[in-house]
């Protein structure tokens, strides 16, 4: 409960500070569309209210300040409007048995999620697969470890396009393969570097011993490094799962998909419907947290079993 | 003798060499350390060029490197304005931005153990989830050029920098801070001379993560509407114009740009923190 109230505390300020924004970010738009209902707005024509500051118009016009707050395309939605759209388009859709209709946030939170966990297992084959082959060979290490810091720094959006008109061309149909490399590429590094670091983390007196017991190479990977390594192992994984849900987000942007969180926030952009952009980030936000969470609860029962608990 | 018999030959010869490197005498020597990753970064670019080569793969599927850098060489012009555009006035504006802004954030978080309490959790969070599906709402708020491009990049730096700057701050003991008690220490000068300095690894973690994240943010921005150049305009119409050797000159270009970057920001990073454990020899 302490360390519960700072935290609901900073949110309710950040609720607070969003909703204070609002009437700025909406008003012209509202007094656009009040003009051409024919209300009396002050002072009329769009071209004049350019040449004048925001907090003149909103002094100008107190009675349509309520108004911002229910605009349907708003430059800025309320969280409420947010809450209340994802709602409509995720809970309130159960209700109505369509739960995966095309329609639906949770379908394209489906199709988000499986591409997510397909690159999230690719990126940790490689993550682990690198640490395994840095730890056992220093010419591995030497030769790769340069180009797996240098291939983070290539910003991977710009091989989005390329990876899905590559995989098209080989003849891969949809676009799960593309998304799913895209976000291994990306969650693999945090693996790998955190792997390498689990797996040297026992001490040279354990190793020693070990080798005193004459225990064979993969015995002592098996029943030394690997246990060892778990701690670090979990912490990269919550930043790898992180990373490939951005991986896959990302790679549903640019390439024209037509299912996905991201793809429901390229339509939404293009359809000029800002309140379905904010529900897809909300959701996002959300699988984000769940998947941290969920990895975080194995992490205390794996760690707890191994008499680790942190 | 066909491109194939060639990687054949020459991979194996090549691991061999940084084999033999490695397990020399001069092993550890700097000299080595370089001629390693790049001899097997050469080694893979063989492979590329001779796996092209050798099934004659459509250069719209997959250009050569050579076409690749062909292209980059006729190109170069071109090229520079979208880098100027998308790296120049977008990423690097932003990124400056976004990290100041986060800086001073987190000194006037730091002066409330609740705000900070509060925040931390916060930003944790946030730094995790993916901003960069702001983008189309914030180039639709500050239109196609590079202002919005700089702002999906402020949204993006701020979270990782912020919370880094906050636990670097952190990072001084009970004892260093009394310390400074003892010595009758302002707040500026507790701030100056110790907690800044403890927090440079922290704050140069930030730095480097947001790098990559300005990149990423700048160019995604792009595919959202952008004036006629940019790193971002290019690859996404030259995707669809199959000008594929172009769209891989464009990749060279930023991943470039990124590791020079973040390559700065490392170098900056040896020169101040000098005395932290990872860094000395």
């Amino acid at each position: 409960m302490r360390a519960a109230l700072p935290v609901l505390v900073v949110l309710a300020l950040i609720g607070a500070l969003w909703y204070a924004a609002v009437p700025f970010m909406n008003i012209r738009v509202s007094l656009d569309l009040a003009e051409r209902m024919g209300e009396t707005v002050e002072p009329e024509g769009v071209n004049v209210r350019r040449e004048l500051s925001v907090p003149t118009l909103l002094l100008n016009n107190p009675g349509r300040i309520g108004e911002t707050f229910r605009l349907e395309r708003p430059r800025l939605p309320t969280p409420g409007q947010v809450l209340s759209e994802l709602w409509a388009t995720s809970g309130a859709m159960v209700l109505e048995g369509r739960g995966f209709s095309k329609r639906s946030l949770i379908y394209h939170g489906w199709i988000t999620l499986r591409s997510t966990l397909s690159g999230f297992a690719l990126g940790l084959a490689l993550g682990l697969a690198g640490a395994v082959a840095i730890t056992y060979a220093r010419v591995v290490e030497r030769s790769l470890m340069p180009w797996a810091i240098i291939s983070q720094t290539i910003p991977i959006v710009a091989l989005a396009p390329m990876i899905v008109v590559l995989s098209s061309q080989i003849g891969v149909e949809g676009r799960g393969l593309p998304k799913a490399i895209i976000s291994a590429y990306l969650c693999y590094f945090p693996i790998l570097v955190g792997m390498v670091k689990g797996l040297n983390s026992p001490s040279d007196q354990q190793l020693d011993l070990l080798k005193t017991y004459s225990a064979s190479g993969f015995q002592s990977f098996w029943k030394l490094r690997l246990p060892a390594s778990m701690p670090y192992l979990f912490a990269s994984l919550k930043v790898g799962i992180a990373a490939a849900l951005v991986g896959t987000i990302v790679g549903e942007l640019p390439t024209g998909a037509i299912s996905g969180l991201g793809a429901r926030i390229l339509i939404g952009d293009q359809f000029g419907t800002p309140l379905a952009i904010w529900a897809a980030l909300l959701a996002a936000a959300i699988l984000a947290g769940l998947l941290v969470t969920a990895l975080d609860m194995v992490q205390r029962s794996v760690l707890r079993r191994r008499g680790m608990a942190a | 003798m066909s491109w194939l018999a060639i990687i054949l030959i020459v991979w194996p010869l090549a691991w061999a060499l940084n084999v033999a490197m490695v397990r020399s005498a001069f092993g550890e020597t700097r000299a080595v350390s370089l001629l390693v990753p790049l001899v097997f970064g050469a080694t893979l670019i063989l492979l590329w060029e001779g796996l092209v080569r050798h099934f004659n793969v459509m250069p719209v599927i997959l250009p050569a490197p050579s076409a690749v850098w062909a292209r980059f060489v006729d190109s170069r012009e071109l090229l520079w304005g979208d880098f100027q555009q998308t790296v120049l006035k977008g990423a690097l504006s932003g990124y400056a931005i976004g990290c100041i802004a986060a800086f001073i954030a987190a000194v006037l978080i730091d002066r409330s153990s609740f705000l900070t309490r509060g925040l931390l959790p916060i930003g944790n969070f946030v730094a995790a989830l993916p901003i960069v599906g702001i983008a189309p709402i914030l180039v639709s708020w500050f239109g196609f050029d590079w202002e919005s491009k700089a702002a999906v990049v402020v949204v993006m730096v701020f979270f990782p920098m912020l919370v880094n700057c906050v636990q670097g701050l952190r990072e001084t003991e009970a004892m260093q801070r009394d310390l400074m008690r003892t010595y009758a220490a302002s707040y500026g000068q507790t701030m100056w001379r110790l907690r800044l300095p403890a927090a440079m690894p922290f704050i140069f973690n930030g730095l480097k993560i947001s790098t990559t994240l300005a990149l990423i943010g700048a160019v995604v921005a792009e595919y959202f509407g952008s004036p006629t150049r940019g790193m971002g305009f290019r690859i996404s119409t030259g995707v669809g114009s199959l000008s594929i050797d172009l769209v891989w000159a464009e990749i060279m270009v930023a991943a470039l740009a990124g590791t020079v970057l973040y390559g700065v920001v490392a170098w900056i990073e040896r020169r101040l923190c000098f005395w932290h454990p990872s860094h000395r020899k």
